[in-house]
């Protein structure tokens, strides 16, 4: 690791972690996002928000590499780790966009493909609470040092 | 991607859902002996548990803790929730810095969300048409057809973000109100930075307004009655008449125009509208109390906001108010589809007011905030991008909230979304058979409203939409699942 955090070789990397933090678990998103930007690596960027929106186009089609993050309700504990490649799709509300319709928009609209992975990280509550689980807070620092090492690897854009 | 299996027996087709369904949409629709659509009903959850969230809590702290309620409106909650905080601080008047402030940052979520909806989810719909196929109904297939609306949709929505961050220090979760102001201005390299994009922002909008008339004319049967029925009208209006979606008055039309109430201060709701808790949904039923449940019930929004204003007080918006409120012939104008043409008025208009407010000096001033005497309860509306959003909040000695209601814009479209189901379902439905063409017209229908079923989570593994056909008994005769 460069001690100075600054690797100028390295791919751009984007990690967008979403999710409302006032729903417990949901929260695991953001937090991952928050975590990352700590590191303070010049050529990683970190956003959280409630969800993916189509203006994180112009972010996605600016970097290399992109984690889309998000907690799950199903799935293995403490993560799983998928590829994600551009799929269009219609939603039945306009407050729900996936990560695969996002490249779609990216790709279609700026003619960018960046290697996109998504980081599930399973939760287990889902209510009008601002904090996570015991369950989840476990879950959540196994996921952050897989993707801490992951960001820092040269090999991070292989497929894990 | 949606799907279908039959099980058990020959009338009965069911897909059980994997998962919850809070937050999103389940339809049921109910057939007569006759086997004729009886009713249909849109069930969705939304703030359960909002009192436990926000009870003991001090009041100043509740405009930033709203925003965690919902994740496509937090500026919209934050904003109404400042307001009720206003009353409770003994603020009746901001100062002029503050209120402009605060208005910037409303244009700026409006013209954002409102883009939100008609690029990503309407246009496809409308552009494409809805009986296109659904491989190519997306908004990728909209950028495809029409490669500039990919543009709009975009940098629109950016620059509503960056409205909100330019007034709120971020772009997600802003913290811009205190009760009694707000706790910054607007800086001369923001202010500047927007000024630069404003004129084509404005520009893009009344495009897209042109590009979506182009589909009403030439489809204006089915704009007129689709999912469509007369119904009655609330939004607030300024004191003059004229669209305010910040600040103003209640006002309430009947299905021919005639004024229901205006005026009306939000602290006075009670009288005029009351909320019915019915079994089968988590949702409350408002209505006009003097009306009574059966015909007191109303629709807000974009299309509300147009019906309910005399006029608009930016010029490019009220020219378009004025071309859209001739489909009325003098009268409201009820097509369920016109919300989205209300809805590019809307972005139109707040486009407008954040240009002159960006060229208002007003919102470099440094005086922001003001201070009264402490009341126990503080009560606010506002005009959310989905309608009419009131907040209601009462505090105890200790500075604490000790009670809290919430009337959101979803909430007070409630019946108005069971009957553009209802209708689509007996316009649609033909036998048993829940048909992809009845499961595209249904979330049409509901897609006008734009309810915001975001007050849950948005974790994997949600299902957006299950639509379930039953017979008179209320056994299930048929589900599908869209996902």
């Amino acid at each position: 690791m460069n001690t100075a955090g600054h690797f100028p070789s390295a791919p751009r990397v984007l990690v967008l972690g979403y999710g409302n933090p006032g729903r417990q678990d949901d929260g695991l998103g953001p937090a991952v996002a928050t975590g990352i930007g700590r590191l303070g690596w010049s050529n990683v960027t970190a956003f959280d928000n409630y969800q993916l929106v189509i203006e994180d186009a112009v972010d996605v089609a600016e970097h290399d590499v992109v984690w889309f993050v998000d907690a799950a309700k199903t799935g293995p504990a403490p993560f799983a780790v998928y590829d994600v490649e551009p799929s269009p799709a219609i939603e039945f509300t306009s407050h729900i966009l996936s990560p695969a319709s996002l490249l779609a928009i990216t790709r279609q609209y700026y003619g960018a493909s960046p290697r996109a992975f998504l980081l599930a990280i399973r939760g287990y509550e889902f209510e009008f609470v601002e904090a996570l689980t015991p369950g989840a807070a476990a879950n959540l620092d196994a996921a952050l040092a897989m993707l801490t090492e992951r960001v820092r690897s040269p090999q991070m854009v292989e497929a894990p | 991607m949606s799907d279908v299996q039959l099980s058990q027996g020959p009338r009965k087709i069911v897909i059980d859902p994997v998962t919850r369904v809070e937050g999103h949409g389940k339809v049921t629709i109910r057939l007569n002996e006759a086997g004729e659509v009886e009713q249909a009903r849109f069930h969705i959850v939304e703030f359960r548990g909002f009192e436990r969230f926000i009870q003991g809590r001090m009041y100043w702290e509740v405009p930033v803790i709203v925003q965690r309620l919902c994740g496509i409106c937090p500026v919209s909650h934050h904003l109404c929730a400042a307001k009720a905080m206003d009353m409770i601080a003994g603020v009746d008047h901001v100062t002029p810095t503050a209120d402009k402030m605060r208005r910037l940052m409303h244009y700026g979520q409006v013209l954002q969300s409102n883009a939100l909806n008609f690029f990503h989810l309407a246009s496809p719909d409308l552009l494409l048409g809805f009986e296109s196929p659904v491989a190519q109904r997306n908004i990728i297939g909209v950028i495809e057809a029409f490669p500039e609306v990919g543009k709009w949709a975009i940098f629109i929505r950016k620059f509503g973000q960056q409205v909100i961050a330019a007034t709120g220090g971020r772009r997600i979760h802003p913290r811009l109100c205190i009760p009694g102001g707000v706790n910054q201005n607007l800086s001369v390299e923001n202010r500047d930075a927007l000024r630069k994009d404003i004129g084509q922002i404005i520009e893009w909008c009344g495009a897209a307004l042109e590009l979506h008339k182009s589909f009403v004319h030439s489809h204006e049967t089915l704009h007129e009655t689709f999912a469509s029925f007369p119904s009655s009208y609330m939004s607030i209006v300024g004191a003059d008449g004229g669209m305010d979606l910040y600040d103003g008055g209640l006002r309430a039309i009947d299905a021919v125009g005639q004024p229901i109430f205006e005026g009306v201060h939000a602290s006075a709701y009670r009288d005029y509208i009351t909320e019915e808790v019915r079994s089968w949904s988590y949702m409350k039923f408002p209505h006009i109390r003097s009306l009574g449940r059966e015909e007191g019930w109303y629709r807000v929004g974009p299309l509300a906001q147009l019906n309910c204003c005399a006029f608009i007080d930016t010029p490019i918006a009220d020219a378009a108010r004025k071309d859209f409120m001739a489909l009325g012939h003098g009268g409201p104008v009820h097509a369920t589809l016109a919300y989205h043409w209300a809805r590019l008025i809307c972005m139109i208009h707040c486009a407008e007011k954040i240009q002159d407010l960006l060229f208002d000096d007003a919102l470099q001033g440094t005086d922001l905030v003001v201070t009264g005497e402490r009341r126990p309860e503080g009560i606010a509306v506002i005009e959310a991008p989905r309608g009419t959003l009131l907040h209601h909040y009462t505090v105890d000695e200790h500075d604490q909230v000790t009670g809290a209601n919430l009337i959101v814009s979803t909430t007070n479209n409630n019946e108005a979304m069971n009957r553009s189901v209802t209708k689509v379902a007996m316009d649609d439905l033909s036998g048993h058979e829940i048909t992809e063409g009845l499961l595209n017209h249904i979330e049409v229908a509901i897609r006008a409203y734009d309810p915001c079923l975001s007050c849950a989570t948005h974790a994997l593994g949600d299902m957006p939409l299950i639509v379930t056909l039953e017979d008179a008994d209320g056994s299930v005769i048929a589900t599908r699942v869209k996902q």
